[in-house]
């Protein structure tokens, strides 16, 4: 048995506990420690991350380097992991976006307040000494409960840390904002974060009773397990028949948290105030890592256990998804805040993870997969460098920028090229991922697939009318003094613009990683991709290689 | 000799990596990498156009598989180029314009503090315009599609201090959009239908599908075309595009980018030759066009929106060929190749003018510059010979084998075709003599700037005169090269095959008539601006001339059927989701705030109450798990 995987998870855990056990902030030395520990640690986990995908053979079992150790013997229960292509793509996502995140929020939690407004707060004024170990704490702590849920092959185990990576969420919204969002701040983000809580708390307890509810059908048929493999092979072959209601109350128990912590369209009202008030790299944690355990999740989970219902509900859960589409798209256009505007974009992004969910073609979930690793790293860099921007000027709003380029340009650069990413411009990672996803629900819906392809034209429309209304035009008073990027900060956005590049015009890695995983979940689901109506001949031409 | 397809792209691509990363330590000759790099990839195109000369018409095309791109099960697509009679003339049009407005950049963006950045962008442009038309299946098509989209976004913006310039490019992206959307479901549907989207499987097996699916597929690439060749209904954005420094109006919005719509339907010619119905829309979209784009060039005072007029024009006739199938594909890219020489040395001529006259672009304020700039003049003057279809220049040859095609098309399609093309060339004459008159002959009409300094017009330098000259050449000989021996036909017979038609006239009918219509405009231009001054403040106009002014209300009709419905909408749906969704789940909160505040009083603080009502809760679970056993 291997323990790559438990180590990458318990690398950040126990970094989280060093962390928050260094000495207290009080000078800026010491802070500088916890924060180069905690990115230490980071960047460790990075390590290990890419020693998971490099000993990930594409070829090899669905789960492998899978390990397992009793937990609660009496309920079958058993901290399992196990890495399939899918899962290790995200793994490798979170890995890749933590140290950036951090080096991002480098000041955020002690930095001096940007803007005229409020002023610069003097030395030792904060609410509490431990503020840097804290932030930085809780980042690892994240990191560490999400790689857990790509990699459990428990559900028991994931359910667990599915629940529990809202702890540190909550702190972590509630407790560090940006320091943009007006005299009324500090209500908003404890508004924002308690929010979060309850709306992801009543999706957890709903999951919990279906999760309670699958152990106990299963038990009755001699199935008294939690493990994923167990209960998909005892699915698979006949042995575990879940009766076809009892199969849609428990897929809508699982589908409703994921739904919530995607999220799908109308269960999204928490996202924009999370992303809003937060700062811009808690934003990120929040967009491009937590909330695709949610979207993963409806891939491993739903379809593997419950494939009648997941048929059964697909036609239903795409028109929400595609609601989900235009109307973040259309409500992002409408957007007065640069972060909520990220937000409802990111919402519309969700819609079409979910619409290749549950297209069920591998073109759809291969689609859907990519889709989750470039959304993150477009995502990242263009609210990243939006972060940068506002902690210069002090303000969220798009009405008090203008004129940027003239001043930072390279910052302006950085943020079209974030804006060109999510609007899918070929070339680009996202694009890859949104056509296949696209013509996966095109295949077998070819109405949901024609309305979706609006989302490009309405993506262009929020994407490029933010950056002309920021960073085109005149100078606008206030934005005078507003200073490129620093290394840190192009450090910072580099890696992922290479990322998006690079993903762009050569995802094969990806994809082979990717595409077993999904052949194996369709296979779950007793999905094959519709055949094309006139084959072209298979001698023709090159392309089938 | 195959391997040098990719680093035609290669070459550019490179420039535009090399100028954007490089920093300030390139400003003094980064200018000179991308021309260098420019006119390198124009030779690599000289090379494989030696080499393909080299091998008979059935061997010319090659193909050349870099590698998977994107490789899902039962979803192929490929970083392929394909490199045959169709492509190889694209790529010498566009790296050989595009090194000489490389060139004649070098003195035009000579006192811009962001030259490094415009050379990158030309340089990024050439790339993706050369992707565009070496692809070997759509989906990397579109990659340079779009491609050329984000330059043509960053070029019009250039200048992205001045909000116009900034709103002009965000709308040509918007509207391309629009169009792309055509492109990604005709792609589509190709995929569901031939589980390919590559050009040669899909046009081997295209017969195969039923007429409906290949109209539809047709249609969608109608769409994609009309975006980025400005047809009506997506025509709107490219006077805008004008915003754009003038090298820019030349290479992408005339000379190349442009007629990529033309492009793609001449490649899917496979396609459309089998859905007859969608020829048909590609026709009258061709013919509406060259007629709005004529009428909007007739009323235009700004030089350049003029010019640009006649670019959706000149692109009209070329869609129009294209819709004709066999018969007309041919004489669809031929109309290309000389309309790219003779409007992009028009726009070069244009952007000297500005050069001579402190950028001022209204051609009331010019009249008798043909004495301070006589190299302008008379290249200009060669480019409006050429355009209006003098005989013997490149636009005589190519436009009237286009108005003899849409005759052959034969029956009354044939004869309405016929007629709008025989008009169109009428009304191009007119405004085409309008804009040489108004800005070289007649009395000096320009007026002291602002600080009241004489603008002085002056001749342009050399690095911008030469590329003039050089484009003034083509002007003049392309076309004659071009039809004899009918060598531009033989020459792409291969790829897009020819029919000859049933034309009820003859030729020399066809000339005649065209000719005649020609000098009829002329002669009226001449007639309105020549032979009386022209004042300096525009006549009120009739109503088609106010409407011609505003582009046909092209604006007004896409702000009141789209753009303020649409700003209604996001609004509409910013309040709901505020007020309405998230009320509801405040509302909720709030219920539930309350429900708790009552129950609250059962937390009495007594274990006993406590311990009661764990029991009872342990009693409630135990009971359903046991009912559910037992079920």
């Amino acid at each position: 048995m291997s323990y790559l995987l438990s180590a990458t998870c318990a690398v950040p855990a126990a970094g989280a506990v060093l962390t928050a056990a260094l000495p207290a902030g009080t000078t800026e030395a010491r802070r500088r420690t916890t924060k180069t520990v905690a990115l230490a640690v980071s960047v460790l986990t990075l390590g290990l991350a890419a020693a998971v995908a490099a000993s990930f053979e594409p070829g090899g079992a669905r789960y492998q380097l899978t390990e397992s150790h009793s937990w609660i013997r009496s309920f079958g229960i058993s901290f399992s992991l196990g890495a399939d292509g899918i899962g290790t793509a995200l793994v490798l996502l979170t890995a890749v976006l933590v140290p950036l995140v951090m080096l991002a929020g480098w000041h955020d939690a002690t930095g001096p307040v940007s803007g005229s407004a409020a002023g610069s707060v003097p030395e030792g004024s904060f609410e509490s000494k431990r503020r840097t170990q804290a932030f930085f704490a809780l980042i690892l702590a994240v990191e560490a409960m999400v790689l857990v849920s790509f990699l459990a092959t428990d559900v028991f185990v994931f359910y667990v840390f599915f629940e529990a990576m809202l702890i540190p969420m909550y702190f972590l919204i509630g407790g560090f904002g940006d320091r943009a969002g007006g005299p009324d701040s500090d209500r908003q983000r404890s508004y924002a974060a308690v929010k979060f809580l309850l709306y992801n708390l009543l999706g957890g307890l709903v999951m919990l009773a279906a999760v309670i509810g699958l152990y106990v059908v299963a038990a009755d048929q001699g199935q008294a397990t939690f493990s994923l493999t167990a209960l998909t092979d005892a699915i698979s072959s006949g042995k575990l028949v879940i009766d076809p209601n009892a199969q849609r109350a428990l897929f809508l128990g699982f589908f409703f948290a994921f739904a919530v912590k995607a999220p799908m369209w109308p269960l999204h009202t928490w996202l924009p105030n999370a992303m809003g008030e937060s700062t811009a790299g808690t934003a990120v944690l929040i967009t491009a890592v937590v909330d695709k355990v949610g979207t993963f999740a409806m891939l491993r989970f739903c379809l593997g256990l419950f494939p009648d219902a997941s048929k059964t509900f697909a036609p239903v859960i795409m028109v929400l998804a595609l609601v989900g589409i235009v109307y973040g798209a259309l409500v992002a256009i409408g957007q007065k805040d640069i972060k909520r505007l990220v937000a409802y974009a990111s919402i519309s992004h969700f819609g079409f993870i979910i619409l290749g969910v549950f297209a069920m073609t591998s073109q759809g979930q291969s689609g859907a997969t990519l889709y989750m690793v470039n959304h993150g790293i477009s995502t990242a860099a263009w609210m990243l460098v939006a972060g940068f921007l506002i902690s210069r000027r002090g303000s969220r709003l798009i009405a008090d920028y203008g004129g940027v380029q003239k001043v930072a340009p390279v910052l302006a650069g950085t943020f079209l090229i974030g804006g060109l990413a999510t609007l899918s411009l070929p070339g680009m990672a996202p694009f890859v991922s949104e056509f296949l996803v696209l013509v996966g629900t095109f295949s077998r819906y070819p109405a949901i697939g024609v309305v979706a392809t609006f989302g490009i034209v309405l993506a262009a429309l929020y994407a490029l009318l933010l950056y002309q209304r920021t960073m085109t035009g005149p100078v606008k008073a206030g934005v005078e003094g507003v200073k490129d990027l620093k290394a840190r900060e192009l450090a910072v956005v580099a890696p992922l613009v290479a990322l998006t590049l690079l993903l762009g015009v050569y995802p094969k890695p990806l994809t082979d990683m990717v595409n077993p995983a999904v052949n194996d979940t369709l296979s779950q689901v007793h999905r094959t991709d519709p055949a094309p109506a006139h084959p072209v001949a298979a001698t023709n031409g090159g392309e089938q290689k | 000799m195959n391997s040098l397809i990719p680093l035609l792209v290669a070459a550019p691509l490179a420039g535009a990596a090399l100028l954007l990363l490089g920093g300030r330590a390139l400003d003094r000759f980064g200018h000179w990498i991308a021309t260098a790099l420019a006119a390198l990839s124009f030779a690599f195109g000289l090379a494989l156009f030696a080499d393909m000369l080299g091998r008979d018409a059935e061997h010319r095309a090659v193909t050349e598989q870099l590698y998977s791109w994107i490789p899902v099960d039962g979803f192929q697509a490929d970083v392929a180029f394909q490199l045959d009679q169709l492509s190889i003339t694209f790529v010498l049009l566009i790296t050989g314009v595009g090194t000489l407005i490389h060139l004649y950049s070098v003195g035009y963006m000579a006192h811009d503090e962001r030259r490094r950045r415009f050379f990158a962008y030309l340089n990024l442009f050439l790339a993706a315009m050369l992707v565009l038309v070496l692809a070997d299946n759509y989906l990397l098509l579109y990659v340079g599609w779009e491609g050329v989209g984000l330059a043509s976004f960053l070029l019009i913006g250039f200048w992205q201090h001045k909000p116009s310039a900034a709103t002009a490019a965000k709308k040509a992206f918007i509207v391309n959009r629009v169009g792309d959307m055509g492109l990604s479901i005709a792609i589509m549907l190709m995929f569901v239908e031939f589980g390919s989207f590559a050009f040669q499987p899909v046009f081997a097996t295209a017969g195969d599908a039923s007429e409906g699916k290949l109209t539809a597929i047709g249609l969608m690439l109608l769409l994609a075309a009309c975006g980025k060749s400005a047809q009506v209904p997506l025509q709107s954005w490219l006077g805008d595009a004008m915003e754009g420094p003038t090298p820019v109006s030349a290479l992408i919005h005339a000379a190349t980018m442009v007629t990529a719509g033309v492009y793609l339907i001449v490649r899917s010619g496979a396609i459309f030759n089998l859905a007859p119905d969608a020829q048909t829309a590609v026709v009258v979209v061709g013919a509406v066009t060259l007629l709005f784009g004529a009428v909007v060039g007739c009323a235009k005072d700004d030089i350049k929106k003029a010019l640009a007029g006649s670019t959706m024009s000149q692109i009209g006739y070329m869609i129009m060929a294209a819709g004709l199938g066999p018969i007309g594909y041919a004489f669809a890219i031929m109309h290309l190749v000389t309309h790219g020489f003779f409007k992009a040395g028009m726009f070069l001529g244009a952007g000297s003018v500005m050069h001579g006259m402190n950028d001022e672009v209204n051609m009331r304020h010019y009249g008798g510059l043909r004495k301070y700039m006589p190299v302008t003049f008379a290249t200009f003057g060669l480019g409006y010979l050429a355009i209006i279809g003098f005989p013997g220049l490149s636009g005589f040859f190519s436009k009237d084998k286009i108005i003899e095609a849409a005759f052959a098309k034969g029956g009354t399609e044939g004869w309405i075709l016929g007629l709008c093309a025989l008009l169109g060339a009428a009304v191009t004459a007119f405004y085409m003599t309008r804009v040489m008159v108004l800005t070289f002959f007649g009395e000096k009409r320009w007026q002291p700037d602002a600080e009241g300094n004489d603008p002085h017009p002056h001749e342009s330098p050399k690095s911008m005169t030469v590329p003039m000259v050089v484009l003034a050449f083509g002007s003049v000989f392309a076309g004659g090269l071009f039809v004899y021996g009918n060598s531009f036909l033989h020459w792409l017979e291969p790829v897009t095959g020819h029919a000859e038609g049933d034309s009820p006239l003859s030729p020399w009918t066809v000339t005649g008539l065209a000719t005649a219509c020609m000098l009829a405009g002329a002669a009226l231009a001449w007639q309105m601006y020549g032979r009386s001054p022209v004042p300096v403040k525009p006549p009120v106009g009739s109503l088609l001339t106010r409407a011609a002014r505003r582009d046909l209300l092209q604006d007004d009709f896409n702000h009141a059927v789209l753009v303020r419905p649409g700003t209604a909408l996001a609004a509409t749906l910013v309040w709901f989701d505020s007020r309405g969704l998230d009320g509801f789940v405040n509302g909720l909160a709030a219920a539930i705030g309350g429900i708790s505040a009552r129950l609250r009083r059962i937390q009495t603080g007594y274990v006993r109450t406590y311990a009661l009502s764990m029991f009872g809760g342990t009693l409630v679970l135990v009971a359903s798990t046991l009912l559910m056993r037992s079920v």
